[in-house]
This record gives C-alpha cells, sequence and structure tokens, in this order.
C-alpha cells in the first residue's frame, strides 16, 4: 500500500457575520487606507450593479450577470493583483476589473452588446471576460507560461464559479499548471448555484479546494464573504506565484444573492428562506460593521459614500445611452489583421445597403 | 540542392521561424524528445532547448487553450495536434476563442498561432486517424485553413502561417508526407495565404483539389492529355479565404470544372466552389460541376478506406461525363 495523499483543507475566516475579528488579523487590516478603499469599490460596484439591472429591466440593456453578494472575493481579487498581472475572468467580476481600470462605462457597454466594451482602454492585457464556461483558466495557464518563458515577474490570476470546476477545462489547466509549476492563482467563487443546480450536484467531493491536490499543489478554502480573508489568502497566492512557487486554488464560500441574469428567476427552484439566512451572510454589511468598530467609519461618511457612488453611476449612465452606435464597418474590420476578399465584398454590400 | 519530403519540408519550416523569431514555442504531444509521431518536429528540441519545443500534458483542449493565452501575450505558438480525429475536444478553445479574440476585442487582443494536424486517409492506419474535415474549419469566420500538397507549398504556406498574426489551421496531408521529394532551399520565402495555385495549364476542362488529392489529380490530367483533354489543374492551397478569382478565370476560359476532395462530398468545401461557379460563372459553363469526393459516410476502417477514396479512374470517369454532356 502506498499512502499517495493525506490531506486536509483549511477553511478561513478572520472577520464573523457581525464583523467582528474571530483571529488576530493581519496587518494590513490597520491600514485605513486599504480597507476604505476595498470598501468604497465594494459599495460602488454594488450601486453600478444595481443600476444594470435597472436598465436592463426599463430595456436599456440586454440580459446582464448580476454580482450581488459578491463584492468581497471581487474586490480583494482586484485588490491584490499589480498592474502587470493578467485576469482572465469569468463574467461575474466587475469590482476586480474595475479595480484593474476596466471602466464602468466599458462593462455597460459589453452587456449593452457591443463589442467595444472588450476594448480596455486603461488595461491592454486583460482578457474579456469569458462567456464559455470554465475556457478561461487555460488562457490563464497560458499566459502564465508566457511569464515564465520570459522570465517576467507577473502572474495570471483566473475565477470561475463552481458549476464551472465541473469543465473539463478547468482540470486541464489545473493539471498543466501543476506540471509545469505556473505562476497563476485559481479563484474558485463557489457561489452555491450554477443556475439552477445546486452546489452538491456538481461533485462528491467535500470541497472544491481539494481538487488542486490531484494537481499537485495546494488549495485552500476562504470566507468568500470576509474581505479580510480574501484579500490575504489571494494576495498571499499571488506572492507565491510571483515567488515562482507554482499554483494555488482559492475556493470561495460566497452566496449568489441574486438570480443567474437578468433572464434568469431563482425563486423557481431554491427556497426564499436560504437567500434570506445568506442576506445576514453578506459582505458589505460584514465589511462596514468591521470599519466602524475599529473606527475608520461613521454613518456620515457612509452617507457621503453613498451619494458619491450615485452620483458616479449617474454619469456613466448618462455616457452609456449616448454612446454612438459602432460603424457597421465593424462587424468586418477585426475578423483578420488583413480583411480577405469575400469581406471585402460582404463588407462593402453592408455599407451600401445601409445608404 | 536541398531535397526535402513533404514532412521534412514542415521540419524545415518549423526550424527557420524556430531560428528567426525568439517568440515561436513549438509544442504539442510528443513533439518533444520524439519529434513527433511523423517526425514532423525531429531534432528541434535538442537544436532549440526544452524551453522552446516541448511535450505538453495529454490533452487537447488544453493545447489549444494554452496556446490562446500564450499568443494573447505575444508568443507565437506552433502547436500540433497528433492527427486531426483528436482536435475535437480542442474546438470550443479554437471557435469561441481563437478565432474571435480579436474581433470580441476590436483588434485589443489577437491570436497568433498555428494549429497543426496530419489528417486524410490512405496509410492503413487505426480507426479516427484518417478523417478530412476541413469544412469544420472553414465554416468558422476568423480562421484561415491552409493544406500543402508539396514540399515547396509546405515551407513556404507554413512561414507565412507562423508569421501571419491570425489563427490557421494547418492540415498536413499525411499519405504524401513522404510520396515525392522536391528541392526545398531553406531560404525563408514564404507563400501567399489567400492564393490558389495553379500547377497544369490546359483549355478544355478545371480540375480544382488540395491537399493528398492533388497527387490522383494531377496523374488523371497526365491520362486526360494522352486522350486529348487539356486540363487547368489549381491546387487550392488555402481553403479559407478562398480565392475563387483563380478558379473562376479557369472555369470562364475551359466552361468545365470537376471539384476532387477526400472529405465527404456534402456541406463541404467542393459544395463551397461550385455555388460561387453557380453564382459568378454559370454562363460560361459548358456542363455543370462534378465532384469527385469520399462518401457521405464515416470514414472506414482501413480494410474498406480503398473504396472510399476517390481515384484516378473516378476522376477521369467525371471529366469524360463533363466533355460529353
Amino acid at each position: 500500500m502506498t499512502t499517495a495523499a493525506e490531506f486536509q483543507i483549511e477553511y478561513l475566516q478572520y472577520l464573523q457575520a457581525d464583523g467582528k475579528a474571530k483571529s488576530d488579523l493581519p496587518s494590513f487590516a490597520s491600514d485605513e487606507t486599504l480597507m476604505v478603499n476595498l470598501y468604497k469599490t465594494m459599495v460602488q460596484v454594488r450601486a453600478y450593479d444595481t443600476k444594470a439591472i435597472a436598465l436592463q429591466r426599463t430595456g436599456k440593456m440586454g440580459t446582464y450577470a448580476s454580482t450581488l453578494g459578491q463584492e468581497a472575493l471581487s474586490a480583494a481579487t482586484g485588490a491584490a493583483m499589480q498592474k502587470d498581472d493578467v485576469f482572465a475572468p469569468y463574467y461575474r467580476d466587475y469590482a476586480a476589473q474595475i479595480q484593474r481600470s476596466v471602466s464602468m462605462l466599458e462593462i455597460y457597454q459589453y452587456w449593452g452588446g457591443d463589442e467595444r466594451g472588450n476594448c480596455y482602454q486603461n488595461n491592454p492585457h486583460d482578457f474579456p471576460m469569458s462567456v464559455p464556461i470554465g475556457s478561461q483558466c487555460l488562457h490563464a495557464a497560458g499566459a502564465a507560461f508566457a511569464f515564465k518563458y520570459r522570465k517576467q515577474n507577473r502572474v495570471a490570476v483566473t475565477t470561475i464559479g463552481e458549476g464551472g470546476t465541473s469543465e473539463g477545462d478547468f482540470y486541464e489547466a489545473l493539471n498543466v499548471a501543476g506540471a509545469w509549476k505556473l505562476p497563476v492563482v485559481f479563484v474558485v467563487n463557489n457561489n452555491q448555484w450554477a443556475i439552477s443546480v445546486p452546489r452538491g450536484s456538481q461533485t462528491a467531493c467535500e470541497t472544491i479546494a481539494q481538487k488542486a491536490i490531484a494537481a499537485g499543489f495546494e488549495g485552500i478554502q476562504i470566507d468568500g464573504n470576509d474581505i479580510i480573508a480574501c484579500r490575504k489568502i489571494i494576495g498571499d497566492a499571488i506572492d507565491k506565484a510571483r515567488r515562482g512557487d507554482g499554483p494555488t486554488l482559492v475556493e470561495a464560500i460566497t452566496y449568489r444573492l441574486c438570480d443567474h441574469t437578468t433572464a434568469d428567476d431563482a425563486s423557481r427552484y431554491r427556497e426564499d428562506n436560504e437567500v434570506t439566512n445568506a442576506q445576514e451572510l453578506e459582505p458589505i454589511k460584514r465589511t462596514r460593521a468591521y470599519l466602524t468598530d475599529v473606527g475608520f467609519w461613521n454613518d456620515e461618511k457612509e452617507a457621503a459614500l453613498q451619494v458619491e457612488c450615485k452620483k458616479n453611476v449617474d454619469a456613466v449612465v448618462e455616457q452609456y445611452l449616448n454612446i454612438e452606435q459602432q460603424p457597421l464597418e465593424n462587424l468586418f474590420d477585426y475578423h483578420y489583421a488583413e480583411l480577405p476578399a469575400n469581406l471585402v465584398e460582404q463588407r462593402q454590400e453592408v455599407i451600401e445597403g445601409s445608404l | 540542392m536541398n531535397e526535402l519530403t513533404l514532412v521534412d519540408a514542415v521540419n524545415q519550416a518549423i526550424a527557420h521561424e524556430l531560428a528567426s523569431d525568439p517568440d515561436v514555442v513549438v509544442f504539442g504531444e510528443d513533439v518533444g524528445k520524439n519529434g513527433g509521431v511523423f517526425r514532423a518536429t525531429a531534432n528541434l528540441q535538442d537544436r532549440f532547448g526544452e524551453n522552446r519545443v516541448f511535450d505538453t500534458p495529454l490533452a487537447e483542449s488544453m493545447i489549444a487553450g494554452l496556446s490562446i493565452g500564450m499568443s494573447t501575450q505575444g508568443l507565437k505558438p506552433v502547436a500540433e495536434f497528433q492527427f486531426l480525429g483528436f482536435i475535437y475536444p480542442a474546438f470550443n478553445q479554437i471557435v469561441n476563442h481563437a478565432a474571435r479574440m480579436r474581433n470580441r476585442t476590436r483588434g485589443r487582443l489577437h491570436c497568433p498561432i498555428v494549429f497543426r494536424a496530419p489528417f486524410g486517409g490512405g496509410i492503413h492506419a487505426p480507426e479516427h486517424h484518417s478523417e478530412s474535415t476541413e469544412a469544420l474549419f472553414a465554416h468558422i469566420p476568423g480562421l484561415r485553413v491552409v493544406i500543402p500538397s508539396s514540399p515547396v507549398r509546405a515551407y513556404g504556406l507554413l512561414l507565412a502561417a507562423i508569421r501571419n498574426p491570425d489563427p490557421v489551421i494547418f492540415l498536413e496531408p499525411k499519405r504524401i508526407y513522404r510520396l515525392v521529394k522536391q528541392d526545398v532551399p531553406d531560404n525563408g520565402e514564404a507563400l501567399p495565404l489567400d492564393a490558389c495555385f495553379v500547377l497544369r495549364e490546359g483549355s478544355d476542362v478545371t480540375l480544382v483539389s488540395w491537399g493528398a488529392m492533388m497527387h490522383e489529380t494531377l496523374q488523371a490530367a497526365n491520362q486526360l492529355s494522352e486522350q486529348g483533354i487539356q486540363a487547368d489543374v489549381i491546387d487550392v492551397a488555402t481553403i479559407k479565404p478562398l480565392d475563387i478569382d483563380t478558379i473562376l478565370n479557369s472555369v470562364e476560359k475551359t466552361g468545365r470544372c470537376v471539384i476532387v476532395h477526400e472529405a465527404a462530398r456534402s456541406f463541404g468545401v467542393g459544395a463551397e466552389i461550385a455555388a460561387q461557379i453557380g453564382e459568378k460563372a454559370l454562363f460560361s459553363l459548358h456542363a455543370p460541376v462534378q465532384r469527385v469526393t469520399g462518401f457521405d459516410i464515416t470514414m472506414p476502417y482501413f480494410k474498406l478506406e480503398k473504396h472510399y477514396m476517390p481515384s484516378v479512374e473516378k476522376i477521369i470517369a467525371a471529366v469524360n461525363h463533363t466533355m460529353e454532356f
């Protein structure tokens, strides 16, 4: 008999649901600027997200995937990365994207059916959000290979839902990242629901984190509603990758307080009381309680922040609603570096048809 | 003279680009020490090192997905799928990401990748090793699909594919990997990726083919010549984007066209060529366009595969039918 593996999966939580510290906090937790900035990002993203749903409901945006209740994990992921790192996100990670200089306008524009929302004027390298589930994990591994090949001190980070961890690409990415010791971090947002399919139906494994063990590297579980745990553990994983010590899988336990998208109605498949209970754990309330306790925050600052976030969103919406339509040539012009003859002909057809 | 087979010409082209461009990396299953199951990457790892030429874990979607991640960071992956029959797990990555990354980011990111795969029947290979499914890829916007039919064109087209800033599916007709040798100077000169090649000129009929079937097509043209029928013979070479003008110019001259391909008949590249001839050169035609192709069946296992493959006799029969129409 060979004992191939014996393992325990660590679960890390620093802040309890009431915002009180559960154990000794990492030093950054007393860095007022850092903590307040994380909180502001979360609140800003919630205001942005609420408005996106309103825009969809009033016919001004297409189907939209809300991030309600997952702001801490996403904000921490973005904050833990460096500018030159590369992010390969799934489609619910706006807080991370916004921290990485993707604008709220670009994200509205994307969900408004306009590819220019993927242009990321201030972020040349990040991938656009990936719609085919799980496929982005391999892109992060490929980018990580490029960093290693060029001996660059950069890290790739990818995010995925727990449903996506059933995809082959997720396993293939973990496997190669372990085999080649790539500088990549896999962050799983285990929000309990993949549209209507609950976490328990995805896998017989006790945790998602343990899937890393089969790929030969560390997996760790965190409370994804705890901004301090998220920032600490994802930050540590990124530092480890940057040191050349290989990949990490971080499974963050969250709850999808929203529908899957605006095209979904979660009341068809899950109980109201489950959602109500999850509300008690949600991250913004918890972070605010912590900040208030340690004296970084008060009602006055909160009121001012709410006004500021609404103002920011209103300004973005104003821009969003006034974006000029793309020129019709854009239908064709980005398929190849050099347009083939048949596309030149079809492009002309569309332009003449529109005159 | 630098006499090379088609597979050696592939090797020479990859080596040329590895030597001239530090961003080129070569990988796949067994491409490293083993040099590929057909030896297409033989000795490249020794010459260029394990960081440039390396084996991957055995996972095709991973090969494609990694290529996308690498290429958006400026590397130029030359990735091998061991056989075209095993590329399908990678279809999602190729179609949903490699082919559309440039478009969906409006040019911000792009994927200069060559996906190489040996393909086609006629070598008594195991199941799943002999299919010709180039049409699947030719249907996808954002891809190029290139199929060489000679050592010289394999070298020149592969150089062009590696230098191209967009994803190229480069399908290598393995039945002719070692069929003939040609002088292939290692001069770094690429061939165009949007042009057919006219291999023979004649005024009576246009024969259009690509890949391994070029050889049966040329043999048929030689025999027809003895009968007094002179054929224009066109190697399409780049299936997508299709250089229809060269084909139309020929058909306008000859008035007759026979298309030869190994792939199944329906919904194939031959159908597209015939449709465009119908749209753009109908009144030049003296006879309906004929197709000599594989049947619309699963590629047979090798005991029966010769009954599937188009033959010189079938091509000649189709040409005679066209002439007598």
